[in-house]
């Protein structure tokens, strides 16, 4: 078969005031025409720079600096502007990551659909519409007719994402670059759209590139697999042979931190393939520590109830109440959390796993039912003594790393806040040993109190999160999805530190995500929800291996089949 | 989105209410109205007679709803100065102000748009560079002394158009327009100029920011991978999505224009409300400071009413309500 993409000893690099940044290094790759490529790496790798150098669309000052981009044999390298438009879209169709925002929200489905479609197949704008009416349908668009009228926002997340492809496949190109396709949606619609990549790829005889970091995807979906690590192509080969038998250091221990959804382990294997290392850190004694404090007036019992919880929003005001429309977000909800357990909460987005973990954070107001935190009411009487006690009792970690600190703060300033709100020390130059402390104990090092949050990675910010969680000696940790904005290896990390951390201190934690082989590494329970209700409440194992509501069933099967990986981590 | 302008009008209403308090108020603080209708000699009885004949004995609360009564009917009372109906004198200098409003807003809009869009896109080129140095002066120069700049150069040095005033006006009857003959643009140009130049540069400003930013997301990425046109890319998916902040902007600035309008007019003795207004001060002529309070604050309710409608022609999202 012969190459529809061949790239050879590829150079991409960003001047910068300090200096070249080569985002790129060597990189050599080739697809064929009906073949998906998976090219996986974590984020920086350099992997979406290799997507935008082959249709050059780099972000300025971004370019190309050696090597050749063949595609269907003629060198793509050095074409001017004009020419490389009419390869866009007519030859390279691309699909980027996040349906919400790669749609112009001011213009009908149908305008931009028949605009593409006109540059890209000369058309008159009658027969361009019957094109886009095609194309709607291809993608799995029921109505499409109807559909062409429609606004972006008024389609779901996984629908968005069928226009997006439609529109990529608009100028019947051969060859399609997805970046990150499926990493906004839930993992069924994730599953409904990979599968539509991989039937169109073999279907229309497309070559696809799949850029992604997860490596589930690559799993379900890529027929060859090319790793990225620091700009570099550290290997290639059949998706079989790199999941299954993987040969670089990387590599390897890229796919040992896969959390494994198939079986329990004590601890989450972390990508220790690191060039340079990380030093270790000094950790506190909590036994002696203010931190550990509070340690010895444990009890046994419950450390949240929820009781018939209740919360709807109002989508559409009208003056009369018939016309309103209500979201039932959360609707009876039932379950309580033991002191020192760690609580799954998990289900798809909407289905209200959030809204109750703002709810027991006092974050919004239950319509209805109760919620008592290590036994305090903090719902009828939210001002009173105890109930502002059982709340400094209970922290948040929000999924967001990055808007979840404010920038203008330093990390001292944030970190101190609770100390300082709550009067837990006595002197200013105390609070500011136990931030260092607490920093420390974190593992990012007492010097980064002077520091500001944009200094720091995402994981970084999130050891950040945590640490100002701990500063008010909470009893109670809600996790509210921490690494699913993280990549792999830092995600283990950072499960390993919530864990560490929960043992030490006897925490009890609610643990809030979509990802089912997270949550069995961390929970000893699990709640699953759908639409506001819980489905169902088991023990981890006997959810995973015996789940009893339908939905549960459901969930689990759509969960990456990781059969490939069997043999490389056993 | 009737529910949404019922509302919209019901806040307006009571901006208009608070408005109608304070310049009702004006006549109670602002002088003694007896003192600047009557001379130095008037007799105590002729005093005593014109009080009574202005109701000004009559309680506070009697004098304001007999003023909000003549309000709504379009009556606020004689000028104290030249003895006139105030809303008689307001629709007579009405036309040039608005006229004076309208031009300079067209020419903010038109200019303010297009080299915000230029300046946004060809970020690095020298002419955007010369723009924006120059859209400083807009924005720090006050008025008056960009007024008295354009007389010199255009009037008194180069001798190309009038200096001041208003000329060349044709009656339509119920209007006395200046736009229709050479005589009255010549006039206009200088003023409107002046005027527009602040809103003109803010509106640059904003709309080059909002490209920039509207440039670095991903539908405008998306756009480009689908190797649409660059006409196509900056104009129909960027400037639309501009457009919404810029609305908002325009808004407030086309209320700003009408009470800029008091400078500019009087550098310019542009016969106008600003500058009738500006002469009632110096005079004290309460019942046209009054009405002008009243009647530009209505200007700018409604105009903040038709942005809002504004809104949801421009943006589906605020238009269907989700």
């Amino acid at each position: 078969m012969t190459d529809l993409l061949k790239i050879d000893g590829l150079d991409v690099e960003f001047p910068t005031r300090r200096g070249t940044v080569k985002a790129a290094r060597g990189v050599s790759l080739t697809v064929s025409p009906g073949e998906v490529l998976g090219l996986v790496g974590e984020s920086g790798a350099g992997k979406s720079t290799i997507g935008n150098a082959i249709i050059d669309l780099l972000e300025a000052p971004g370019r190309v600096s050696a090597g050749s981009i063949l595609f269907e044999g003629e060198e793509l390298r050095g074409r001017n502007e004009a020419e490389m438009r009419r390869i866009r879209g007519d030859r390279i169709g691309m699909i980027f990551q996040d349906p919400q925002t790669s749609l112009n929200p001011l213009m009908t489905v149908g305008a931009q659909l028949v605009e593409t479609i006109e540059k890209t197949n000369d058309l008159s704008a009658t027969k361009a519409e019957e094109r886009a009416i095609e194309l709607l349908e291809q993608v799995g668009i029921t109505e499409a007719k109807a559909r062409l009228q429609a606004y972006p926002h008024q389609f779901s997340g996984g629908m968005r994402q069928r226009v997006v492809i439609a529109l990529a496949l608009a100028g019947d190109p051969d060859l399609i670059i997805a970046d990150e396709p499926t990493t906004a949606l839930d993992v069924s619609i994730q599953a409904q759209i990979l599968d539509l990549i991989k039937q169109l790829c073999r279907q229309r005889e497309l070559g696809v590139i799949i850029v992604t970091h997860d490596i589930g995807v690559i799993a379900n979906i890529a027929d060859r697999v090319a790793v990225m690590y620091r700009g570099e192509v550290v290997e290639t080969g059949d998706v079989a042979q790199i999941l299954g038998a993987p040969e670089h250091e990387y590599t390897k221990s890229l796919i040992a931190a896969v959390p494994r959804a198939d079986r329990k382990l004590d601890r989450f294997s972390s990508v220790d393939y690191i060039e340079g290392g990380t030093k270790p850190f000094q950790r506190i004694d909590i036994q002696t520590h203010w931190l550990g404090k509070s340690l010895h007036d444990r009890r046994s019992g419950a450390a949240i109830e929820v009781e018939n919880l209740g919360l709807s929003f109002v989508l559409q005001k009208s003056v009369l109440k018939r016309n309103r429309k209500m979201l039932q977000a959360v609707d009876d909800v039932t379950f309580t959390v033991a002191e020192g357990e760690t609580f799954g909460l998990v289900g798809e987005s909407g289905s209200g796993k959030s809204t109750v973990a703002r709810l027991i954070a006092g974050l919004y107001r239950p319509d209805a039912g109760n919620i008592r935190v290590i036994g305090q009411d903090v719902v009828s009487s939210p001002r009173s003594a105890a109930a502002r006690e059982a709340r400094r009792a209970l922290q948040m970690i929000f999924q967001d790393p990055y808007s979840s600190l404010n920038s203008r703060m330093r990390v001292l300033d944030i970190v101190a806040e609770p100390i300082r709100f709550y009067k837990l020390t006595s002197s200013e130059a105390e609070t500011r040993k136990i931030v260092g402390d607490l920093l420390d104990h974190v593992g990012l090092g007492a010097k980064a109190a002077l520091r500001y949050p944009h200094e720091f990675s995402g994981g970084q910010r999130q050891r950040i999160s945590i640490a100002r969680a701990l500063a008010s000696r909470p009893r109670i940790l809600i996790c509210d999805e921490p690494t699913s904005a993280l990549d792999v290896s830092v995600q283990a990390t950072i499960l390993n530190l919530l864990k560490d951390l929960q043992q030490e201190l006897g925490l009890t934690m609610l643990f809030i995500s979509h990802d089912l082989p997270v949550v069995r590494q961390m929970c000893d329970r699990i709640a699953v929800m759908r639409h506001g209700r819980i489905c169902e409440v088991s023990e981890t194992e006997t959810l995973f291996s015996a789940p009893e509501h339908e939905y549960s069933r459901h969930l689990l099967d759509l969960m990456p089949r990781m059969d490939l990986l069997g043999s490389a981590r056993a | 989105m009737l529910f949404f302008i019922l509302k919209r009008l019901s806040q307006s209403i009571l901006v208009m209410a608070i408005v109608s308090a304070v310049s009702f108020s004006l006549f109670n603080f602002v002088g003694d109205p007896v003192n600047n209708m009557v001379g130095q000699d008037a007799t105590r009885e002729q005093r005593v007679e014109i009080r009574q004949q202005l109701g000004l004995d009559d309680p506070v609360l009697t004098q304001y709803t007999r003023f909000l009564g003549n309000m709504l009917q379009g009556d606020f009372g004689l000028s104290y100065r030249i003895k006139r109906p105030v809303d008689e004198l307001i629709f007579e200098r009405l036309p040039a102000t608005l006229e004076l409003v309208f031009v300079s807003a067209i020419i903010a809009l038109l200019v303010g748009i297009t080299m915000g869009v230029y300046t946004g896109i060809r970020r690095k080129s020298w002419a955007s560079r010369a723009i924006l140095s120059i859209s400083l002066v807009g924005v720090s120069l006050p008025t008056f002394i960009i007024g008295i700049a354009l007389i010199y150069i255009f009037a008194v040095h180069l001798r190309w158009l009038p200096s001041s005033g208003r000329s060349g006006t044709v009656d339509l009857g119920w209007w006395k327009t200046s736009l229709l003959t050479v005589d009255g643009w010549r006039a206009i140009i200088l003023p409107a100029i002046t005027l527009s130049l602040f809103q003109l540069t803010l509106i640059l400003r904003l709309v080059r920011a909002e490209m920039l930013e509207v440039m670095q997301t991903d539908f405008i990425k998306f756009a480009r991978a689908r190797g649409l046109s660059e006409r196509a890319i900056n104009f129909r998916h960027a400037l639309r999505n501009t457009l919404v902040p810029v609305i908002t902007i325009i808004g407030i600035n086309i209320g700003g224009l009408i009470a800029f309008s008091v400078i500019t007019e009087t550098v310019f003795q542009w016969p106008g409300t600003g500058l009738m207004f500006i002469q009632a001060v110096d005079f004290v002529d309460v019942p046209i400071m009054a009405a002008y309070l009243v009647f530009v604050a209505l200007l700018f309710v409604l105009i903040n009413l038709v942005v809002d409608i504004l809104y949801f022609v421009v943006d589906p999202r605020i238009r269907l309500g989700d």
